[in-house]
């Protein structure tokens, strides 16, 4: 379920927890995203957007760490 | 040009008068006449259409020649890249460019929407006098007839398109064979992007330009390099893939490409990424496929990237199932690449 | 594209496939639970990469095909009154209700649009007072966030034209009654990751300690799914049942907090019916009291009504792992994608969809 798109926050705006929004590029695609659910996404961050929401920001460390493990395989 | 400079001004009607389209504009009589004359016989303008009969008188060079015949509803009319005037004249000049004509000649028939801005119908009439100078053909004969409010989308064009064939080379389905190698002459998928961005809800912030161009000095270029095409086909609707299957199921030969090869900008991906769209069903209005002899695509290839950088070798055509597109995913696993289902929905599941 | 194409690296993916050969000693029966991983195994053509003894079942996860025919009705039947503005994702406008789907009462001169977001939804509504707005509220817990900001704006904003036809399934109470189903096949799964990323990863260990199967959550891209399926094959091999996180970049045990204290706000816990395999306890969400002048059922005082699938399709077992798409005598004849028979079939995540797009025939 559920298609959800990883995309850079390159600008956010609105103060209030609900209303925060953002641009958020998708390769060189760029779209609006409710990023209510991310409190702590900053720009720059990568997040993972469903249906114009964004619903994680993604762990760059976790990532790293998992393509290690790839490149590890034998 | 004279006519380039006329036509930066605007709308020519008085426009106090004739600010929407009315009923009268396609009664026949003296409104008729003046929007004949203002609008299309000034947009237009060339000796054949100022003689002003009713159909044109054309000097005709001798040869096989090509007719063929397209309409155009678009909404909207306006989009990044285009318009429907500019789609109207490069969707017929490019069907005849894909019979290896050389088109000459145009038709254009309107059908307005009583309603309809004049000025928007100004700025679709100068955008197809632009496209018909890049393309080389001149709008020759036309017709106007208008609808009442509420059945037509502000305007739907007809054209139709005489060229004329000037070389040897026989192109078609029937001659695509085994060993033949796919080619694409651009990055695919912008029209149908910059079309369904401008539809509610679907935008993206930074606009995604349609690819709506004239292709005939992109075949001109190749045949005049000697390239021995087999067959060539536009990609509209339907995209790459409803192109690869047609001819793959015209030729009753298996079409192979590899999904890699296939060229699509970041901003064309990362729409379809978003919308859960496959990028070879999107449609194009500027981008063909050719498919040529073993031993001639690295010539082909390098004609076509002369024109467009973008363009690339995608695949093959084999002696296996006839009618079937199979393609090479990304990770280097096949699939069959079917038709396209109807409407282009985007998902979110 | 950063964090995709990483994960659709050829060589990678070959390694991997290597891997799950070299581990694998008998023959083992996957689910991948959610639709959005069907998809891209047949778009990628994963299963060409598998070795013949590790076999892929696609589960229910996909919120289009099992949204009820009743619900499609109600759908159509609040659709078509001319004071309404229907929205709804793209997918769910060609699934079939029992005499026809939302894009044929468009055609018909509905006001059905299409949206990308729920949000869009609630613009229309606000740029629409004279009419009434109503959305087609489906999905998983993936889209439970999206759906639940749409119904809070519309109640912060005081948008009395707008309204929520819900229909919300829960993933766990799925994997349950899969697992309960005396005749399962399934020995293990791959969770979906992007329910997940909302809900977190603690429901699903007890379902993994109870039934002994190896549930591993898992991303997306093709590596993901490879990943996960050596995960879950290694686990199947060495005799343990246990919740592993392949998507550790999206999902973190405790899942996305902010969007789960709204969803607790906006949504309560329900018995809801899923299309082909029928009522199950506990497995859907319906709007809270505090929300429920937004729901479009009440609103539109629709009733309940008894309605059946066509009685040749299956896809209530293709749903359930038992039956693939292609042991249907209907497959490919009298339901395909132009005239589908049963969700399965319509959705483009829908087993049946996906097996007719990409694997009708072997490709060469």
């Amino acid at each position: 379920m559920c298609l959800a798109t990883p995309g850079q926050i390159i600008s956010i705006e609105g103060d209030d927890a609900l209303s925060r929004r953002g641009q958020v590029r998708f390769g060189e695609a760029v779209r609006d995203a409710c990023l209510a659910f991310v409190p702590e996404a900053k720009e720059g961050n990568y997040v993972l957007v469903h249906a114009g929401v964004a619903i994680a920001v993604l762990r760059e460390d976790a990532a790293a760490r998992a393509l290690d493990l790839l490149g590890q395989i034998e | 040009m004279n006519e380039t400079k006329a036509l930066e001004i605007a709308c020519p009607l008085p426009l106090n008068d004739h600010r929407h389209i009315k009923l009268a504009h396609g009664g026949g009589g003296r409104m008729m006449q003046q929007l004949i004359e203002d609008v299309f016989v000034a947009a237009f303008d060339n000796p054949v259409l100022r003689g002003g009969h009713d159909g044109a008188v054309l000097e005709f060079p001798h040869g096989r020649s090509v007719l063929t015949t397209d309409s155009y509803v678009v909404r909207p009319l306006f989009f990044p890249g285009g318009d429907i005037g500019a789609l109207a004249v490069n969707g017929t000049v490019n069907d005849l460019t894909m019979c290896g004509a050389e088109p000459l000649f145009l038709t254009a028939s309107f059908i307005l929407e009583e309603g309809l801005e004049t000025e928007k119908l100004w700025r679709v009439v100068k955008s197809m006098r632009s496209a018909a100078d890049a393309a080389g053909v001149s709008i020759v004969t036309g017709d106007t007839k208008v609808v009442e409010r509420g059945h037509g989308d502000g305007m739907y064009i007809n054209t139709s398109g005489v060229g004329r064939i000037n070389h040897d080379t026989r192109v078609g389905p029937k001659r695509i064979a085994a060993g033949d190698v796919i080619l694409v002459s651009g990055d695919i998928g912008r029209h149908g992007m910059a079309v369904m961005g401008e539809r509610e809800g679907l935008a993206f912030t930074t606009p995604i330009e349609s690819d709506c161009m004239p292709l005939w000095s992109t075949v001109h270029a190749m045949l005049s390099a000697g390239i021995d095409i087999h067959c060539m086909r536009d990609a509209t609707r339907g995209g790459l893939c409803a192109v690869l299957n047609e001819l793959a199921r015209g030729s009753s030969l298996q079409f192979d490409v590899d999904e890699r090869d296939i060229p699509i900008s970041e901003s064309v991906r990362g729409a379809c990424e978003v919308l859960g769209l496959d990028a070879t069903h999107v449609a194009c209005e500027g981008r063909f496929v050719a498919i040529v002899p073993r031993g001639d695509e690295e010539r082909a290839l390098y004609v076509l990237k002369s024109q467009n950088e973008s363009a690339s070798m995608i695949g093959r055509v084999l002696d296996g199932e006839p009618g079937l597109v199979t393609i090479r995913t990304p990770i280097g696993g096949r699939r069959i690449l079917d038709m396209p289902a109807g409407e282009l929905l985007p998902r979110i599941c | 594209m950063k964090h995709v194409d990483e994960y659709r690296d050829p060589h990678a993916a070959q390694k991997l496939a290597q891997a799950i050969r070299k581990v694998v000693t008998q023959r083992w029966t996957i689910m991948e639970v959610c639709g959005g991983q069907t998809h891209a195994i047949v778009r990628f053509g994963i299963q060409d990469l598998l070795p013949d003894s590790v076999e892929l079942v696609h589960g229910p996860g996909c919120p289009v095909c099992v949204t009820p025919l009743e619900m499609i009705d109600k759908a159509l039947e609040i659709a078509t009154r001319d004071d309404v503005i229907f929205c709804s994702f793209g997918d769910m406008v060609r699934v079939p209700g029992s005499r026809a789907d939302l894009l044929g009462a468009r055609a018909r001169g509905a006001d059905v649009r299409i949206v990308y977001t729920p949000l869009d939804a609630v613009r229309i509504a606000a740029d629409n007072r004279d009419k009434q707005v109503v959305f087609f509220a489906v999905g998983f817990e993936t889209t439970g966030p999206a759906n639940a900001m749409a119904v809070h704006m519309a109640k912060t904003q005081g948008l009395r034209n707008f309204s929520a036809l819900v229909s919300q399934a829960l993933v766990p109470p799925a994997i349950e009654a899969i697992m309960s189903a005396p005749d399962t096949r399934v020995q293990g799964f791959l969770a979906a990751g992007h329910v997940c990323t909302v809900m977190g990863t603690h429901a699903y260990a007890p379902l993994a300690a109870k039934y002994g199967v190896p549930i591993v959550v898992t991303g997306f891209e093709p590596l993901d799914i490879l990943q996960g399926l050596y995960r879950c094959v290694l686990q199947l091999e060495q005799r343990r049942a246990q919740v592993e996180n392949q998507y550790e970049r999206a999902v973190c045990e405790a899942g996305n907090t902010a969007a789960q204290a709204l969803l607790e706000r906006v949504f309560r816990v329900v018995t809801r019916k899923w299309r082909g395999i029928g009522e199950i306890g506990e497995s859907g969400w319906a709007l809270t009291p505090e929300y429920e002048a937004f729901d479009a059922e009440k609103r539109f005082g629709l009733a309940d009504a008894e309605v059946s699938e066509p009685e040749i399709c299956i896809s209530g077992l293709v749903l359930q792992g038992l039956k693939k798409p292609a042991d249907c005598p209907a497959f490919g004849k009298q339901c395909a994608p132009d005239h589908p028979l049963g969700a399965t079939m319509v959705s483009g995540e829908g087993a049946c969809a996906a097996y007719y797009r990409y694997r009708r025939k072997r490709a060469a």
